[in-house]
Parts: structure tokens; C-alpha cells; sequence
């Protein structure tokens, strides 16, 4: 199995080799960088790609490592006994699989993206050393071992608000997602906007790559800001003239709530346009 | 040869284990890669280096072990002599080509590389390293091309390796820059401490379990959720020196305040003297005496001060020293009334640790601190808060 991107997704070369090395050695591919850098889209893409089947298991602040393997249904199981259920007799009834356990025993190997490791708790990723690094875990409450009958492919992305420890690093391979430059921007444009008029491409991205330029923003607009904000220039049949260069510094940019998401930097930035027209006129 | 790859990393203080290493080795075991280093580069970071803020030290080191080469040793390479002319060609510029006149033509410079490429070749097949670092170019040597020719670049892409890493581009991500509210937070987190605290509302199934099978009934028990108990107290200086600091203490307050449940605050200028406030526009009418703080707040709170300490020396030892009004007690007794009542107790200062020695009033409040001090770099952060969390 290899994977070369896909139509949908432009895979940078280091991406891919990363993506691959993953594969091929079975280990877990930690994936970091900026948000909407398309961290989960490249699972969901891969596993497109090879044809297999995608498992995500999102992480929340509350999840446990627990959940991941299964969960003991313990009340449902006493309301049953007080009922009289004949099911509360096995115990394998009140079992609940979770995403890992799933993952390993599916009929062939599958894409399992374990989403944002990062909100859970600091012990989270060391409770899935072993489950992450032998693919298997014991089930205590029925005495079995579940081991993987195809090692999954794991993605874990992370936005970095937790550190996260050596012991887990060790299993994984790391690739960090860059922003990408103004070429493979392009090219990850016509991929999603394959019908838009090159004018405006020009003049969208020198605005978007121009806002990204300015000094002070507290979230700069990453790839999906670019993609929504196009996508309702689209909408909004917003001709390429509005976003002519040569008035560019004296003009908000239409839409330009889609790329700047803080109400500090949409002023920062009125203010900042407010002064080069005061300086030009 | 491997192994001197990864011993240059780990003395380019990396922290790569035993374990990367081989899984790097499994990976070329298996063939993930060809034999070119812009691979080999992009596999051997994908393995060997977990974190981007160390992706900076990696291609620094990988520049100073592979200067040079540009196939993996054990492969062969050709070079047209044509083709090389070409890209040296390239890079000159009309005044360097009237030197290489000067210096007896460019057939005998050509000449001249070719046959110390041959030498070269030789010594590669005698196991040892392949073309030219700077230093050793004639290129390097005659200086047309102050980073040397890099002999044998990429033929196939437009686009080296060598430049991958020679960009550098990661160097922001290193951990000594400067902060943002984002990684305050993740190094204030080291000092959450969970306890079960406030109204039952979480199911609490090993006691229901028990009861349970005690009473002969469902009998159903609720706990108290986990939450963060970790206190805090943070005494900021403002004003005077401090201006030059101000969007990194606010970054660092704003984070200090979504993190912790138990924060207070208080404002003092330069130096810790009897009166501490809470809004800097009315510190002179709401001011609260530092003894009620010693009071207030139990000896189980952790203490933050925020401050350059840059200033005076008599600001801190003499009586009267404040130069906002006239102090009974010099500010170093304060200082030392706190770090007798909480024991864990720090200094952060947002100027750099190099210049900490040339400045007395720092050294001085280092000293009342009994030495935790420490900048406010993510990893000065990291040092500080561990010792709050110990």
C-alpha cells in the first residue's frame, strides 16, 4: 500500500514520505501544525486513497484511554439483574467496543485517526503505549486478549496544547505540517475551486498572503480560511476588480470576516488600512 | 556511518533515542526511500525528531554532517563535466568571470576540478566521504561562490535538499523565542492538581458496585467532579520599567486567568512594599496592605512575582527607598516575608537571562528569591513551573 495524494489533496513530498513510512512499518503518524493546515483531512484522505475504511475517534477533555478499548456497561447490567434479564448472564452483553477495539479486529486493515490527543488529559497518550506500540489489550472483565488481526494505520494530530511524552513520541513517526507557500497554495485551490477564473485566483491569493503578512495578528488565516472566504467570493460573484492591487492597501478586502476570526485583528487591521489610506491621500 | 549521524544529532542536543534510531534503520531496511538525501532527510526527521521546535537543531546538524554530500554513500555517481559547466556557469556573475580570466581561464579551472573531483573519487572508494565542503572546493578556494559549488546537485528536481535544510525555515519554532498566551498556557498547565471538590453530579460506579451488592438493590452514588485546585497568586510590577514588558505580562496574565480557578492578583511598582493593588487606575485610593495578602491567602498557595528588578539597589534594601512614597520596612523584608510563608515561591523576569548578571537590583532580588528566578522564555516557563508543581 503506498499513497501518492489524492485529487482532493495536495500531499507535499515530505508529507507523503512520512505517510508512507507510517504504512509501511505500522507505526502511528503523528501529525502537528497549524489549525486548518488539513491535519484530519489527511487521514480521511488516505484512507480514501487506499480504499479502506475510516475509523475517528475524536478526543474531548473528558475522554479516557478506557474508551478507546471498551467500556463496562455496569449499569445497565444491575438494572437487568434486578429485572431478571436473562442477558445479565454474560457479561460479553454488556461490553461496549470502542474505536481501537473495532480498528483491530476489522476484516482488513483500516485508517484509525485518533483526533486532537492533545485536550485530553496529560496521562492520556501514555494509558495507549502499549495498545498504540503491540496493537493489543486485555480485556479484564472477560479474560481475553485482543490483539490486532491487521495492525491499523494510526493518524494522531495534535494541535500542541499539551506537551506530549517521550515514551509516546518514541512509537510515532512525526511529521509537522507547514504552511504551505504560495505554489502549493495554488495548486490546493484549483484542487477544491477547479472552475475559478484565474483573475480572481491572482488577486484573492496576493490579498490573503498580504493579510497573513500583517505584523501582530493573533490567528493568522490559515488554508481553510482561504477556502471558505473564496467560497463566498464565489457566492457572492464578487468580480476580481474589487480585489484590484493597486487600491489594495486602502480597501478592506470584501468578506473579510471569513479570514480574520478575532475581533482584535479585524481591527488591527481596519486601523492598519485606515493609516496607509490617511498616508496616501 | 549511521551511527556518526545519529551521535552528531545527539550532540546537537537532541533528545533521539536508541529506539528512532532503529526504527530510522527499519525504514531504510525496507526500502521506504531511494537512495537520494532529500528522502533520507525528510525520513530521518520524520523519525528521529518528534517535535517542530527541534526541526531548527536537526537541520543545523544534518547541514553539518551531510556538507557535501548529496547521494548516499555506496551509490555512484556521475558528473558530466558539461553539465557542471553549466551550473557554474549559472552562478557567476560578469566581473567573477573576468577573475577566473585572471586566474589562467576557466578551461584550466575546469581542468583543475576535474582532476581534484577524480582524487575525490578516489578517496570516496576508499570508504571515506564523497565531493567537497566549502573549505575544500577549488571553487571554495578561488571564493567565486562565497557558499562553494555544490557539486552534484539534484539533477532530477528543481529543488535541492541541501536547501531544505539550509533555509532553516523552522528557526521561529525554536523554544527560546518569545511567547504567545497559547504557549504560556501550555506551560501553566504543569501546575494543574485534580481533586474531587464541590457538588456530587459524576456517577461513581465502583462505590454504586458496592453498595449495590451490599444492600441487594441498585443503589446509586454520585461524586464530585475532578477539578483543578491548584491556587495561585500572582504579584505583577507595573509601570516605569516594566512598559517595555507589557504585552508579555498581559499575555501571561491573560493565560494565567483562564487556567486556574484560584488565581488573585495583585499590582506592586518595582519593588514589594506595604501596599499592593488591583486596578492600576486607582492604585492610589484601593490599595490593600501586603500583611492582609500574608494573611489572606494560605501557605498553600503558589506566589508568582513578575517583575525586571531592574532598579536600584536601594529601592529594594533601604528603608524608604520606594521612590513613590517613604516605606518603614525595605522592600527586601516583604520579599522575605513571603518566601518564609509560601514555599513555593518564584520570580519571573521578562528580561533576558544574559544581562541578569550586569544588573545588581536583579542579582539582589535572585538572591531574596534564594535563586528561582527565571525568564520568561517557554523554557524558563517550564523550569519555573515545575518547581511550583513539585
Amino acid at each position: 500500500m503506498r499513497f501518492n495524494g489524492s485529487e482532493e489533496y495536495v500531499s507535499t513530498d515530505d508529507l507523503t514520505l512520512a505517510v508512507n513510512a507510517a504504512i509501511q512499518l505500522q507505526r502511528p503518524l503523528l501529525v502537528k501544525g497549524e489549525p486548518g493546515t488539513g491535519k484530519t483531512m489527511l487521514a480521511v484522505q488516505v484512507a480514501k486513497s487506499l480504499g479502506v475504511p475510516l475509523l475517528e475517534w475524536h478526543i474531548k477533555s473528558t475522554t479516557k484511554a478506557q474508551q478507546g478499548l471498551y467500556e463496562y456497561d455496569a449499569v445497565s447490567r444491575l438494572r437487568d439483574s434486578q429485572l431478571g434479564d436473562p442477558r445479565v448472564h454474560d457479561i460479553h452483553n454488556y461490553i461496549v467496543k470502542g474505536m481501537l477495539w473495532q480498528a483491530f479486529t476489522a476484516d482488513g486493515p483500516v485508517v484509525l485517526l485518533i483526533d486532537e490527543v492533545d485536550k485530553a488529559d496529560i496521562e492520556f497518550p501514555n494509558d495507549l503505549l502499549r495498545e498504540l506500540d503491540r496493537m493489543e489489550f486485555y480485556v479484564y472483565e472477560t479474560r481475553e486478549l485482543v490483539q490486532a488481526r491487521h495492525r491499523p494505520i494510526v493518524f494522531i494530530t495534535s494541535n500542541n496544547e499539551k506537551e506530549l511524552p517521550d515514551a509516546f513520541l518514541r512509537r510515532c513517526f512525526f511529521h509537522y505540517i507547514r504552511f504551505p507557500d504560495k505554489e502549493t497554495m495554488e495548486k490546493i485551490v484549483g484542487v477544491h475551486f477547479p472552475g475559478l477564473k484565474k483573475s480572481l485566483l491572482r488577486e484573492a491569493m496576493e490579498v490573503f498572503f498580504e493579510v497573513r503578512e500583517v505584523p501582530g495578528l493573533k490567528k493568522k488565516p490559515s488554508t481553510s480560511e482561504l477556502l471558505d472566504w473564496l467560497k463566498l467570493l464565489l457566492a457572492e460573484d464578487i468580480p476580481p476588480d474589487a480585489l484590484r492591487s493597486k487600491d489594495r492597501k486602502t480597501i478592506i478586502p470584501p468578506l473579510h470576516g471569513a479570514l480574520l476570526k478575532n475581533e482584535q485583528d479585524v481591527h488591527l487591521f481596519e486601523r492598519l488600512v485606515f493609516m496607509t489610506r490617511a498616508k496616501g491621500g | 556511518m549511521l551511527i556518526d549521524f545519529f551521535l552528531k544529532l545527539k550532540s546537537h542536543k537532541l533528545p533521539v533515542s536508541i529506539k528512532e534510531y532503529l526504527t530510522l534503520l527499519e525504514a531504510m531496511g525496507k526500502g521506504v526511500i531511494g537512495p537520494s538525501v532529500d528522502d533520507f532527510y525528510y525520513l530521518s526527521r520524520t523519525a528521529l525528531v518528534k517535535d517542530e521546535a527541534n526541526f531548527d537543531k536537526f537541520d543545523r546538524a544534518f547541514a553539518e554532517f551531510w556538507q557535501g554530500v548529496e547521494t548516499i554513500p555506496g551509490i555512484e555517481t556521475q558528473i558530466p563535466l558539461d553539465w557542471l559547466l553549466k551550473q557554474v556557469e549559472l552562478t557567476l556573475t560578469d566581473e567573477e568571470k573576468q577573475k577566473i580570466e585572471a586566474l589562467g581561464g576557466w578551461e584550466k579551472l575546469m581542468e583543475t576540478l576535474k582532476q581534484r573531483l577524480e582524487e575525490q573519487k578516489g578517496r570516496h572508494q576508499g570508504g571515506n566521504k564523497w565531493i567537497g565542503t566549502g573549505g575544500t572546493s577549488p571553487f571554495g578556494a578561488y571564493g567565486y561562490n562565497p557558499e562553494g559549488i555544490r557539486i552534484g546537485q539534484d539533477k532530477s528536481r528543481n529543488r535541492s535538499a541541501v536547501k531544505v535544510w539550509d533555509q532553516r525555515e523552522y528557526r521561529n519554532l525554536d523554544d527560546s523565542v518569545e511567547l504567545g498566551t497559547r504557549n504560556i498556557k501550555v506551560a501553566l498547565r504543569r501546575l494543574r492538581r485534580f481533586a474531587r471538590e464541590g457538588a456530587p453530579d459524576e456517577f461513581d460506579l465502583e462505590n454504586t458496585i458496592h453498595s449495590t451488592a451490599r444492600k441487594a438493590y441498585l443503589d446509586i452514588h454520585m461524586r464530585p467532579e475532578r477539578r483543578n485546585t491548584v491556587k495561585v497568586l500572582m504579584l505583577m510590577d507595573i509601570g516605569g520599567t516594566m512598559d517595555d514588558h507589557v504585552k508579555l505580562a498581559e499575555e501571561l496574565f491573560s493565560a494565567a486567568k483562564t487556567e486556574f480557578k484560584h488565581l488573585e492578583f495583585f499590582y506592586f511598582h518595582n519593588c514589594l512594599y506595604d501596599f499592593v493593588w488591583k486596578d492600576n487606575r486607582r492604585r492610589h485610593s484601593e490599595r490593600a496592605r501586603t500583611w492582609d495578602l500574608l494573611h489572606k491567602y494560605g501557605h498553600d498557595y503558589k506566589v508568582i512575582f513578575v517583575g525586571d528588578a531592574t532598579m536600584s539597589p536601594y529601592e529594594i534594601l533601604q528603608p524608604g527607598g520606594s521612590i513613590e512614597y517613604f516605606n518603614e520596612e525595605p522592600g527586601s523584608v516583604w520579599i522575605k516575608r513571603f518566601t518564609d510563608v509560601y514555599s513555593k515561591c518564584i520570580w519571573l523576569n521578562p528580561e533576558p537571562e544574559e544581562i541578569w548578571g550586569y544588573r545588581q537590583s536583579i542579582q539582589v532580588v535572585k538572591e531574596l528569591m534564594n535563586g528561582r528566578m527565571y525568564p520568561t522564555t517557554l523554557s524558563g516557563l517550564e523550569r519555573a513551573m515545575r518547581l511550583l508543581a513539585k
